[in-house]
Formats: C-alpha cells, sequence, structure tokens
C-alpha cells in the first residue's frame, strides 16, 4: 500500500501539471475580457492601457510559464520569507489579481475560515443526516419511514439551492426574522453572545446546503446497503446467531460503504471549491463565491490558481478514496 | 460648499430637529450594502463603478456635482471661473485654491504637491489609469504655492473641469503612493485598499470583494460630522437578496444599486422598513441599429463593416416603423416602474440639454405598418411576415442575459411579429457581450446581429464626450481590433462637423443647442438609435437613515458626512 | 440496461421475468405512469392547449394571474399563460434531462468499468476524470459554444443544433462521479469468488463483465441515474444564463423556476408549477430506477 501511494503521489506531479496547463488555456480562450465590468464610458484607448498595465497582452505561454514561476517558487517562498524573516523574494511579483491587484493567496487566507466553518459544516451535518437514513430506510424498505426519506431525498435533490435558499430566507427571516440574511464575516467569536450570533447567521446556508448534500449521499447509502442486505454473508451472520445490531452496523455497513466513500471523496473537495450559488446568496466570502466573481470579471490570475488547488484536492482525495477502499475491502489490490 | 451644506443642515432641522443637533461619531454604525462587493478603494485602478462609489467615502475631489448636476466645491475653497479669473481667459489654464487648513485622516496637511502627485500617477504610461480621460490635454499640473494648483492645458478647453473633479478623479496623498507609480500600482496592496483620504470617514479593515470596515476620519474637516462613528459596507449577492435587507429585515441601512421588479418593489414599500429612492442621470436603454450588413454569408473581415450596407435598415421607413410598434410606456410598466421613464433621446438629461423630442412615446403600429407597406414589404404569400424582392423581413435581436431584458425582448418581438417582422431572439453573457475579446464573435462592438439593446450613459452632465462616439472615425472594424464606441458605424460628415464644432463653443446655451441637435441627428432624424426607457439608480435606504439625498451625478454616497439615524 | 440485456442467453423469457418482477413493483408502477403522463402531457398538449392570442397591450392588463378557469395555472410578468409554457418547457426539460442522463450515465459506466477492470487502463483513466473533475465549468461551457455552436448550427439548425449541444455539453461534464462510484464497485466485485471462479474456467474479459459485472453495479448506477435527470434539468437551466442554448424565448423548467424566483413572495405559484414538475420527474425515475433495480437482481427475483 506504500509503495502505490508513493507511486501515485509521484505520478501525480506530471498530471497536475498537464491539468494546470489545460485549464490554462481553457481560462485564457473563453471569450471575455478582464474589461468587461469597465463601464462603457471608458473609452477604447484607455482600456488598451488598462490591459497591457495588467500584462494581458502578453502571449499565452509567457504568462502560463510566468505563473508557474510565481505559483511554485515565489508564493511558497513567501510564504517561508514570512516565516522566517529571511529575504529570497523579496520585490518579485506575487501572483495578483486582475480585479482587485491583491495577491491572490491573501485572498483565498480571508476566505478560508469562512469556507470551512460554512460549507465543511453543512457538508458535515449532510453526512450525518444522511448516513442514519439511508441505513434505515434501506433495513425497513418500503416502510413509512423509507417512503418519507425518499421523498425528503428526492426534494432535497431536485429543488437547486436558489430556490431553497431563497424559500428558507422568505421563511426565516423575512417572516419568522429569526436569522439573519447577510453573513457578517468581520464577526470574531469572543464569547457566549458572539458564538450565538454565528451559529445565527450560519444557520440557513448551512440548512441550504446540508439538504442538498444529504439528499444525494442518503440515496447512495440506502442503495448500497439494499444491495448488500440479501447476500448470503448476511444470512449467515444472522444464522450464526449475531444480533440485528451488529449484522447491519458491522457486516452490511462496512460492506456498503465503498461508492459511499466515493460520493463522499468526490465532494470533499467541492467543500474548498465552495457553493457557488449559496455563499453568493448569503453573503459568504468563501472560495465559490470569488471563483465565480472571478470567473465573471475574466480574472485569469485568480481562475487558474483556484481551479488548480482545486485539481490538486481532487487528485489528493480520490487517492485517498483509493487507499479507503482498501481499507474497507483486503481483496482490493493495487499492485 | 459651507452654503450648500448650511442649507442642507437646515432642511434636515426642520425636517427632525433633534438630528441636527447631533455630533460627530453619536449615531453609531453606519451599515451599507452592494449587490456587488467592493474589490479596491482606488479609483484610478477600478472602472468598477461599486468601486468608486465606496472609495467616494474617503477620498475626495476638489469639486463635485451636486444633486442638480450643478458644480459644487470639495477641498477647493471655491469653483474657479471665467468671471473670478480661476479659469485664463484663453482657457488654456484653471487655477485652484485649496481650502485653508486641511489635513489628511493621519494628521498631516494637505498640499498642492498632493495633487500634482495624483496627476502624475494617472498619467504614467505603465500605470493603467482607468480613469485616464479625466487628465487629458493636460501639459502641466503646478504647486504654485501649497494651497495652490494650476493646471495648464494643450489648448484652449472649454470645459476645464476634468482633473480633480468628481468622485472619479479624487486626490491621492503623496506620501502613501509615493513608491506605487506605474508599473509598481498594482503591488500597493495596502495603499489600494485602505487609502489615507480627507472625506468623513477613514478604512480600518478591507476584506477583498467582501467588507470594508470604515471609522470616522478624526480630521475631518466639519467638526460635528459624521454622525455616525463607523461604517460598514458588505457587498455580494444579487440586488434583490440587497433591497431584502434594507426593506424587510432591517439588517442594513443603505442598498445601492437594487433594480428589481416594479412588483417587488411594491411588496417590499409595503413592508414599512424602509423606501426606495431612485437617480435619474443618462442612462438609456435603447436599440441599436446596424447600418452595416452582418450577415454570416459575408467574408469574415467584411461581416458587419462599412464595406456592405445593412440591406433591409438602408431604408430609413423600415427603421422608423420599428421605432413606432413599441409601445415604450409599457416596457417601463414590466421592467423598471418607478425607476424608468419612457424617452425618445439618447441625451434624456440634464434639464437643458435634453431635446424636446417627444414623438416617439406614443404607439402607432397602424402607421407602422403603412410605412412598411411604402418602403415596398408587404406579405405578399400570406405568411404573417413582409418580403420584398422574394427576400423574408428578418431579424436577429440580440442582448445581454438579465431578466428585464429578456422581458422587453419578449415584448418586442410580439410588437415587430404584429408588424410582420420575423425576429429571432439571442442573449449573451454580459461578460463575453461586454468584454470586447475580439476573438468572440458576440461583443456588442462586432454587433454580429441586426440590432442589439443595452443601456449606456454620459458619465458627465456635459456630453460633450459622450457624443464623440458616433463620430465616423470611432466605427468598429478588423482594423481596430473590433474596439471602437461607434457601435451602429453611424457616418455622417454633418454630425462630424457639428460635433467639432461643439469642442470649440464655450457659451453654455449653445453648447446645449449644439448636443440637442447632435442627439436628433442619430435619433429622431436617422433612427439609428432607438431608444426606450431613460433609467434611473434605484437604491434603498431604511427609515431610521436621515439625509439621504440621491445624486446622479456624482456619487451616491456624496453626503454620506450628512446622514444621520432618525430616532 | 441493454447491455446487460444482450448479455442474457434467452432474452424474451428473461425480459419477461424482469416485467413480471417489475410489475409488482408498485412504486415503480406509479413512477412509469407519472412519467408517461408527463411525457405524453408535454407530446400532444400543446395542440390541446392552444392559448388564446392576445395582442400585447390586452395580455398586460392580465399579467401575474392566479389560476382561473382561462389560465388554469395563472399567467406570468407578461400576461403569457403558464399551462402552455409549462407544457412546451416540459419538452425541453425533459428531452434534455432524460438524454444527457443517459449519455452520463453510459460513458460514465463504461470508462468506469474498464478502468476498474483492467488495471493497465486504470491510472490513464482515472487521471482524465481528475482533469474533466477540476476544469471549471464555466469558462468550459463559453468556449464550448464560441467553438460549436454556429458549426454545429450550420449542420442540422439552430434549434437543433442547441439541443445538441446542451445534451452534449450537459453530459461531458456530468459523467465522472458515476465513473469513480462505478470503477470502485468493479475494483471490489472482480476480486470476488464467482469472477475469479468464471476466469479460472478461461472465460474472456468481454463475458466477465457483461455477465457478472455489470449486473451487480446497476444499484449505484441507478442511483447516480436519478440524480443525474434532476442535475441535467437544473444545468440546463445555468446554461441558458450563460446565453448557451436556446433563445431566451424558449422557455424550459428550469428557466421558468429561475425567472419565477424574484416573484416568488409577490406570486408563489411562479415558482411552484416548475418546481412540482421537476420534482416529480426525478420521483418517477427514482422509482422507476428502484423497481428496475430490483427486477435485475437475480436474488430477489427469486423470492
Amino acid at each position: 500500500m506504500l509503495t502505490f501511494t508513493l507511486r501515485r503521489l509521484l505520478l501525480a506531479i506530471p498530471t497536475l501539471l498537464v491539468i494546470s496547463l489545460v485549464i490554462f488555456l481553457l481560462v485564457d480562450l473563453a471569450p471575455g475580457s478582464p474589461m468587461s465590468e469597465i463601464p462603457l464610458t471608458v473609452p477604447p484607448e484607455v482600456r488598451k492601457k488598462m490591459i497591457e498595465a495588467l500584462g494581458a497582452d502578453q502571449p499565452v505561454f509567457i504568462r502560463y510559464i510566468l505563473w508557474l514561476r510565481q505559483f511554485f517558487w515565489v508564493e511558497p517562498m513567501t510564504l517561508f520569507d514570512g516565516w522566517f524573516g529571511t529575504s529570497f523574494v523579496e520585490g518579485q511579483q506575487r501572483i495578483l489579481s486582475w480585479q482587485s491587484r491583491s495577491p491572490v493567496f491573501t485572498i483565498i487566507g480571508q476566505r478560508i475560515p469562512q469556507t470551512l466553518t460554512v460549507i465543511g459544516t453543512a457538508y458535515l451535518v449532510g453526512i450525518l443526516i444522511a448516513l442514519p437514513i439511508g441505513i434505515y430506510s434501506a433495513y425497513r424498505q418500503y416502510s413509512f419511514f423509507d417512503q418519507a426519506g425518499t421523498l425528503f431525498a428526492m426534494i432535497g435533490f431536485s429543488v437547486p439551492t436558489f430556490f431553497s435558499g431563497t424559500l428558507f430566507i422568505i421563511i426565516f427571516s423575512v417572516w419568522l426574522g429569526w436569522f439573519p440574511t447577510k453573513y457578517d464575516t468581520t464577526l470574531t467569536v469572543t464569547d457566549w453572545e458572539s458564538f450565538l450570533k454565528l451559529v445565527k447567521q450560519m444557520a440557513l446556508p448551512v440548512m441550504t446546503l446540508g439538504l442538498a448534500n444529504a439528499a444525494a449521499i442518503s440515496r447512495y447509502m440506502r442503495s448500497s446497503m439494499l444491495d448488500n442486505l440479501g447476500m448470503d454473508y448476511v444470512r449467515t451472520a444472522r444464522a450464526k446467531g449475531l444480533t440485528e445490531r451488529t449484522v447491519v452496523l458491522k457486516h452490511v455497513l462496512r460492506n456498503s460503504l465503498i461508492p459511499v466513500v466515493t460520493v463522499i471523496a468526490l465532494g470533499i473537495p467541492s467543500i474548498f471549491g465552495g457553493a457557488i450559488i449559496t455563499e453568493n446568496l448569503f453573503g459568504v466570502n468563501g472560495i465559490g463565491a470569488a471563483l465565480i466573481g472571478a470567473i465573471q470579471a475574466n480574472d485569469i490570475p485568480m481562475v487558474q490558481t483556484l481551479a488548480f488547488i482545486f485539481a490538486v484536492l481532487i487528485v489528493l482525495f480520490n487517492l485517498i478514496a483509493d487507499i479507503l477502499y482498501g481499507l474497507l475491502d483486503p481483496r482490493i489490490r493495487y499492485d | 460648499m459651507k452654503l450648500k451644506s448650511a442649507l442642507l443642515g437646515a432642511v434636515a432641522a426642520l425636517a427632525f430637529a433633534p438630528a441636527a443637533l447631533a455630533e460627530r461619531g453619536t449615531d453609531g454604525e453606519v451599515k451599507l450594502t452592494f449587490p456587488q462587493a467592493v474589490s479596491i478603494m482606488n479609483p484610478y485602478l477600478s472602472g468598477g463603478t461599486k468601486d468608486i462609489i465606496a472609495a467616494s467615502m474617503v477620498l475626495e475631489p476638489l469639486a463635485r456635482m451636486d444633486e442638480n448636476g450643478v458644480l459644487v466645491t470639495r477641498l477647493a475653497a471655491e469653483i474657479p471661473t471665467l468671471e473670478n479669473g480661476g479659469v485664463s481667459a484663453d482657457l488654456t489654464s484653471i487655477t485652484w485654491k485649496l481650502l485653508p487648513g486641511l489635513l489628511w485622516s493621519d494628521g498631516t496637511p494637505v498640499t498642492a504637491d498632493d495633487a500634482v502627485f495624483t496627476w502624475q500617477y494617472c498619467t504614467h504610461p505603465e500605470g493603467g489609469c482607468s480613469q485616464a480621460t479625466k487628465y487629458e490635454g493636460i501639459a502641466s499640473v503646478e504647486a504654485v504655492d501649497a494651497g495652490t494648483i494650476k493646471v495648464t492645458f494643450t489648448g484652449p478647453k472649454p470645459n476645464p473641469y476634468t482633473a480633480f473633479v468628481s468622485h472619479l478623479a479624487p486626490i491621492l496623498q503623496r506620501a502613501q503612493f509615493e513608491a506605487c507609480i506605474g508599473a509598481a500600482a498594482p503591488t500597493c496592496t495596502d495603499a489600494n485598499n485602505m487609502p489615507i483620504g480627507t472625506g468623513p470617514f477613514m478604512v480600518t479593515g478591507f476584506t477583498v470583494n467582501d467588507t470594508v470596515s470604515m471609522e470616522v476620519n478624526p480630521n475631518y474637516r466639519d467638526p460635528a460630522k459624521p454622525a455616525f462613528a463607523t461604517a460598514v459596507i458588505k457587498g455580494g449577492g444579487d440586488a434583490e437578496g440587497s433591497a431584502r435587507a434594507v426593506m424587510e429585515t432591517g439588517e442594513f441601512d443603505y442598498a445601492w444599486n437594487t433594480q428589481i421588479p416594479p412588483d417587488s418593489q411594491a411588496a417590499m414599500t409595503a413592508a414599512g422598513k424602509g423606501q426606495f429612492v431612485v437617480a435619474f442621470g443618462t442612462l438609456v436603454e435603447r436599440i441599436e441599429t446596424n447600418t452595416t450588413d452582418p450577415s454570416a454569408d459575408l467574408p469574415e473581415g467584411e461581416r458587419s463593416t462599412a464595406k456592405h450596407p445593412h440591406p433591409i435598415f438602408s431604408d430609413i421607413k423600415v427603421r422608423t416603423a420599428l421605432s413606432m410598434a413599441i409601445d415604450r410606456s409599457i416596457l417601463v410598466e414590466v421592467g423598471y416602474g418607478a425607476g424608468g421613464k419612457p424617452t425618445c433621446n439618447v441625451i434624456p438629461g440634464p434639464e437643458g440639454w435634453a431635446s424636446d423630442n417627444t414623438a416617439c412615446l406614443t404607439q402607432d403600429m397602424d402607421g407602422a405598418k403603412a410605412l412598411m407597406e411604402e418602403a415596398g414589404w408587404t406579405d405578399s404569400d400570406g405568411d404573417g411576415i413582409r418580403d420584398k424582392d422574394g427576400k423574408k423581413l428578418s431579424i436577429v435581436y440580440q442582448t445581454t442575459v438579465n431578466p428585464i431584458r429578456q422581458d422587453f425582448q419578449a415584448l418586442i418581438k410580439d410588437w415587430w411579429t404584429e408588424l410582420g417582422v420575423e425576429v429571432e431572439l439571442k442573449a449573451i453573457d454580459p461578460g463575453v457581450f461586454f468584454g470586447g475579446d475580439a476573438g468572440s464573435p458576440d461583443t456588442f462592438q462586432k454587433f454580429y446581429a441586426d440590432i442589439e439593446m443595452y443601456a449606456n450613459n454620459s458619465e458627465s452632465p456635459d456630453p460633450e464626450s459622450y457624443l464623440g462616439q458616433y463620430q465616423c472615425k470611432n466605427a468598429p472594424s478588423p482594423e481596430t481590433q473590433w474596439q471602437g464606441e461607434n457601435i451602429n458605424r453611424f457616418c455622417s460628415a454633418a454630425y462630424d462637423a457639428l460635433y467639432a464644432e461643439l469642442g470649440t463653443t464655450t457659451d453654455i446655451a449653445k453648447r446645449q443647442e449644439i448636443a440637442m441637435k447632435l442627439n436628433d441627428m442619430v435619433t429622431k432624424d436617422s433612427i439609428t438609435v432607438i431608444p426606450l426607457v431613460h433609467r434611473g439608480t434605484l437604491s434603498a435606504h431604511s427609515n431610521t437613515l436621515g439625509g439621504v439625498i440621491i445624486n446622479a451625478w456624482d456619487s451616491e454616497l456624496w453626503n454620506v458626512a450628512d446622514w444621520y439615524r432618525v430616532k | 440496461m441493454t447491455d446487460a440485456r444482450a448479455a442474457q442467453p434467452k432474452p424474451a423469457s428473461q425480459l419477461r421475468d424482469v416485467w413480471n418482477q417489475f410489475r409488482t413493483h408498485k412504486g415503480a408502477l406509479f413512477g412509469l405512469c407519472v412519467l408517461g403522463f408527463l411525457i405524453v402531457a408535454v407530446l400532444i398538449g400543446p395542440y390541446i392547449w392552444v392559448p388564446e392570442k392576445l395582442s400585447v397591450a390586452e395580455a398586460i392588463k392580465l399579467k401575474n394571474q392566479g389560476p382561473t378557469w382561462r389560465f388554469p395555472l395563472g399567467t406570468d410578468q407578461l400576461g403569457r399563460d403558464m399551462l402552455a409554457r409549462m407544457l412546451l418547457a416540459g419538452r425541453v426539460s425533459l428531452a434534455v434531462g432524460l438524454v444527457a442522463m443517459v449519455i452520463a450515465i453510459v460513458v460514465g459506466t463504461f470508462i468506469g468499468i474498464l478502468a476498474g477492470y483492467f488495471r493497465r487502463l486504470d491510472g490513464p483513466l482515472m487521471r482524465v476524470t481528475d482533469m474533466f473533475l477540476a476544469l471549471p465549468l464555466v469558462p468550459l461551457l463559453l468556449v464550448m459554444v464560441m467553438l460549436f455552436r454556429d458549426r454545429v448550427a450550420g449542420m442540422i439548425g439552430p434549434e437543433l443544433g442547441a439541443f445538441t449541444l446542451i445534451v452534449f455539453a450537459i453530459g461531458i461534464t456530468s459523467w465522472m462521479a458515476t465513473a469513480r462510484i462505478v470503477r470502485g464497485e468493479v475494483l471490489t466485485l472482480k476480486e470476488r469468488e464467482y469472477v475469479l471462479a468464471a476466469r479460472s474456467i478461461g472465460a474472456r474479459p468481454r463475458r466477465i463483465i457483461m455477465r457478472h459485472i455489470l449486473p451487480n453495479v446497476v444499484s449505484p448506477v441507478m442511483v447516480a441515474a436519478t440524480l443525474g435527470v434532476a442535475e441535467a434539468i437544473i444545468t440546463e437551466s445555468v446554461l441558458s444564463f450563460l446565453g448557451l442554448g436556446f433563445p431566451p424565448d424558449f422557455p424550459t423548467w428550469g428557466r421558468l423556476l429561475f425567472d419565477g424566483l424574484q416573484y416568488m413572495q409577490v406570486y408563489p405559484e411562479r415558482v411552484i408549477w416548475p418546481g412540482l414538475a421537476i420534482s416529480l420527474t426525478v420521483l418517477s425515475v427514482n422509482y422507476i430506477g428502484d423497481g428496475l433495480r430490483d427486477a435485475l437482481d437475480p436474488r430477489i427475483r427469486g423470492r
């Protein structure tokens, strides 16, 4: 398993380089320009000057190499300099967002806490709701609980977050007045009161996202459990006189987790990728909102960097899923 | 300025007596929300309105426009004119005097040298300054003494109030931006995000594309203002959400740019927590007709260029009929409600500059049909679509993706179908449409369609530079990499000549007369542009927020120092 | 499904078996009826329910009406009959949802099985999957429109061209999850005793896959299919907001839902109808999937 992991990690480097090039070309080829949000009153000559100042008129390969250098050398060394007070890359240009002229990594740093607390919590809540529902629905297939669970999951999935989010705002903020609609990112938790405030402002986005996540995961859990409940080894286990609890939670569950692990592993990078619509709706300044804003403004350095980090996470978590497969089912061998 | 604020104070005192007695920083926090978040606080590096409006709370110019489009002082002691000798008789220079005793928020004095620096900053060839037009035609800016700034132009300038005037061209502090000139401009993140200014507030915290936190500027020149101790601008979401946060949940005091459907406006107002306010500038939603042939059968490079005139629109009768078939009041009712007015002009305001051209306001379907017949377009095969010489009257109508514009497309398509015109609709992502990417076929400059709809405006009440776009030389073409503002490829020697005359005319009444003539030449005389709706900027403010005076000619937050909490 | 069937030795009786089992599943029958009703409604509905022709001025006076006999589902902000629009919209949405789902499932299953079964293909195929997962969706779609819209429209006409492009765009961006899930399942399945047994008697990979592997990955594929329909319908609405796809006067359920959003508080029925239609479609596909899975599973069928 260790050699497999190491080999995969080494292989990931060329893969990621290819992915980064493809993303760069794609983002560059996409129509649009960083000037699309500039008012029409700004004349073409000024626009041209602004594009030159951004360096956006350079050939695409030069910009790509520059980005590679900045991403793999300047940025890590800046961090290093910051930690140890050295000055290896002082004065060298970092990756700057075209839209805000701020270093991309500063923006990402500002946004990671919100992304992890809000989107991460929502994902966790989703999983915690989905697993029991999926397990129990399968165990009591076609019971009232199963039917209700199916309905919940289907509504959760067929209703897009732009709809459910707005609905929650109208019910819980406008009518009931329980929760705020805009996330206050300047809030720092210092005492019980501010913690309560944080919980309140997290409630709506977490609910919206949790519902959508729970829906999908619970369906996979249920179907996989159903497959395994009919297996011979379950009958054997029951015949041995094991309690239902042991049979279901130990034998069946473990064997049913493979597709669920895949789905969760696919979903974790998307926590970082953020929930674009939900973040936008509630004003959570997460990574997703940054990505969509950058795409709209054609902020290539920002889009490129975020998409690349996203790619790294995808490769990483798919590797973790592969390792987990081996742990869940020792028969799976990769060598 | 003094008189102005005294008057405002008097008005406020009459309406809300206790508030007028407010002292600096006694009213707590004022919370603003923008549908688009603030990216940067330096207006010279951003063209986005959201950034410039936010920056206007901190950075100030020498003079600005009030809500009537009249120039009033800000950092200058008085407005220089020909009469008071501030503007030289030959119109080649203007001399500004700073208010005495002005301090930056860090406590250092504001001097003429800062203005000189600002000019150098924005005109540096590698800086990519987005307000470069404000500093165009300037030979030099000198500090005559610490409080006097002399701007010398390269030639006579009838409108000398460009540099250091309006929220688009405020003064930066030399000490802070000294090292940020030219190519280094974008690297000064701290300065760009937290500029030191002279305005009522100063930035204390900035998260990119999210929140700006501000507190009162201790060195603000009026010791009694602002009434609020802190201010927050939270960005992101959509117009709907921003409006809701002010009008229904009451979380925020002010929301900028809350363009929502008229029905929702009414419902939100009914909640009783706030009100919508609207500022009418010169923004006009219009249909542009293509005077050149956009046919896909033409070779690339000749499509939509002056080489091939438009096969249908070359006849003014067709264009006139299309305009006559539209009922503009229904468009306003459906799309904008209080936020719009029907118009026939490209320049709908301010008073004095707008032509009295109102003929298009009443729909005349029968007249439109008659005109079509007259032009030779008849429905000879009875399929409901007019044709002429075996060619169907069929047009492509493009605009950006936007719910109101799609409603307009649907309505106008209905009217034109009734007229016997076949219409194919197209909606394009705004980032692509306005992006100007020469590689994309869908930009508004390329205009690979027969007509297109969008909104445009003049950034100053004086429309000279705005009217310049219809000159022949500004037509986008492959030779100019499809850049240029003359979207219609309108070309008239008479127009160009009259426009040149505008550039040398100084008398206001005469200028207004010429501007109206130019406006009529592209609208009612040639129907090159079909104006639809004069749009306002709709904003919302809470009923507990007093002192808001909406202004279409400057930043909406122009008088934020006068805002106070209604108790 | 066709693949599974082709591998069976006696298709006729096998098929009947499956159908008999399927019929006993009440939910599945209900789902089939609802989906059938929806399909029939959108296919022939627009011919039966022809809204009266109103001029713009007349229609505007009738805007935002609630359900009445004249307008069974009310009218929208321009006074257009919602029932007629829902029926028209359903055509596109159902077609896009089902076709895109089938493309995503077929591609995903195919790649997943190849990667899971043949170790040599696993690396390259999964890296390609990673790449597709990592590509930012919006620029990808914008590039696709820019490159292919005019060409496809030139070949097969603007409307069919738009449909093809949309279905292709959704299909190409949504097969990855299925591929990874199927691969994970195949990895464990191919180590099972019966597969080893089949291999030891010299069965060819093709036969092992068809006969032993494919029937056993049906159930996660069914879930992916169910979720895929909903996702495709919603993604279609996102696409139209990028200016990709159908002309703006062409309604789809996703777009009606999105358009209705800003009127949700004032006229809630504007979002209820399209939301209900999408949910019903997804729910019925889900139940059909449940029934099919039960019917295809020999262990359950034997009971």
